[in-house]
């Protein structure tokens, strides 16, 4: 029995596979019904991750095993049963309460989260001697961190004009952008290569077995 | 009511969590500490309701025979069945409704919620994703035409990035000799990303962590009120 569900899982993936590289040629009723099911797959994989990895050992466990002490646990319920009440159309700005909270909460860590690792952070890392370095490419390298990082920085100042001392700033910030928007091109691409490669490899290997997976 | 209280609410809570950070003693810690926690609870619920409306939005338009309509059976057919196999049988290290579901894992190979995973959500999610590399390459061929210096930056520092993080770096300039060694591929991609690629990664930082923060404080003092709806 167990052998069955092993091919039949291979099958499946093998099928699913073909049916979704099919939208190369065309989008068409294959690729259709391969879509539909990851999405309503997705759905519920969230849907059961969210109960068990979520909401079990943050609220029904606390609530379950110790409840004089976790009572308090029953407020973010409350609340939350009333997020779902968005559902109903009549009553969905009781969501707004929760929905408040939330918000809150986000702008509350938000706020400290990146002002100390986005910001303060970056600008402490940025504010070194360049011309202490291993050798003349390290010292180079950090001449350019510095420069890069500041130009950058000027370049999202939009409240004066980009033009003359501050625009040649600007737009040197826009070539390091360039280049870093360009590395991020390129790991992208050779990330979904190697999945593609993945995916022949499971073609040829787990399914055909032309190939040792 | 319906909008005073939000109001109220948001800059409460967003206040007590910035001075918690600065006052370190009791009760901002301990307060700072519960609201975290019950954020953790009501996003947990937001990502049900996600779930609920998705539901709700695909039952609409099987109902009111909207093009395409019969792929929405699937839709639903395919979320019910992962729900229903997870709560009934649990997933990987978890019970569910019958139990730790042993027999039917072990005539599976695998319980039916990580059966459904493994077998068929796998395969879609990478074979989706890989899907782009040939999109990419198409989007690519559009967008490097060389005009500028900008797109010649682009073009160069992805190329660059490419070659050196392959065997094909490697061999085209394995025979530099060693004075010329910091033109080796592998070490000009290992320097993009180190020193120009961060550069820009920190503007870029920068820029986003000041902009977040600025909207942060635009919401808690209730300057930003979009998340309240038109009503």
């Amino acid at each position: 029995m167990t052998h069955f569900f092993s091919v039949l899982g291979i099958w499946l993936g093998a099928l699913f596979t073909f049916a979704i590289f099919s939208f190369l040629y065309k989008d068409n009723p294959f690729y259709k019904i391969a879509e539909q099911i990851f999405v309503g797959l997705s759905a519920g994989y969230w849907f059961v991750y969210t109960i068990f990895f979520i909401l079990m050992p943050n609220l029904f466990n606390p609530l379950l095993q110790d409840f004089a002490v976790n009572w308090i646990k029953l407020i973010p319920a409350v609340l939350g049963i009333l997020m779902l009440l968005r559902l109903i159309p009549s009553i969905d700005w009781v969501s707004r309460f929760p929905i408040a909270l939330v918000i809150g909460t986000t702008s509350g860590i938000f706020f400290l989260r990146y002002l100390k690792s986005d910001v303060i952070n970056q600008l402490t890392a940025t504010i070194m001697n360049p011309f202490h370095g291993a050798n003349w490419v390290n010292v180079v390298g950090q001449i350019l961190l510095i420069v890069g990082t500041l130009s950058g920085v000027i370049y999202f100042y939009f409240s004066k004009k980009h033009e003359g001392a501050f625009g040649v700033t600007a737009k040197i910030g826009i070539y390091f952008l360039m280049v870093s928007f360009g590395a991020a091109f390129g790991y992208t691409a050779m990330a979904r290569i190697s999945l593609l490669i993945g995916r022949l490899q499971f073609l040829l290997g787990d399914w055909l077995g032309i190939i040792n997976p | 009511m319906k909008r005073k209280i939000p109001l109220i609410i948001t800059f409460v809570v967003g206040v007590v969590l910035i001075f918690a950070e600065f006052i370190p003693h009791k009760p901002f810690g301990l307060i700072s500490g519960e609201l975290e926690k019950w954020y953790l609870i009501i996003a947990g619920f937001a990502i049900i309701l996600g779930q609920l409306n998705l539901f709700k939005v695909n039952l609409f338009k099987i109902r009111y025979k909207q093009q395409n309509w019969q792929y929405f059976i699937l839709t639903l057919v395919s979320f019910s069945v992962m729900v229903l196999c997870g709560i009934f049988w649990g997933t990987q290290n978890n019970p569910g409704v019958f139990g730790n579901g042993a027999a039917i894992a072990t005539a599976m190979g695998d319980k039916p919620f990580d059966y459904l995973f493994l077998n068929v959500y796998q395969h879609l999610s990478a074979t989706m994703f890989s899907l782009l590399a040939f999109f990419i390459a198409s989007a690519a061929y559009r967008a490097f035409i060389a005009r500028t210096t900008e797109s010649n930056l682009l073009l160069a520092a992805a190329i660059l990035v490419m070659l050196g993080n392959t065997s094909m770096g490697s061999i085209l300039t394995g025979w530099l000799p060693e004075s010329l060694k910091f033109l080796h591929l592998p070490r000009i991609s290992e320097f993009i990303m180190k020193y120009p690629n961060t550069a820009g990664q920190r503007a870029i930082m920068i820029g986003a962590g000041l902009g977040i923060i600025g909207s942060s404080l635009r919401i808690i003092l209730g300057i930003e009120r979009s998340y309240l709806g038109g009503k």
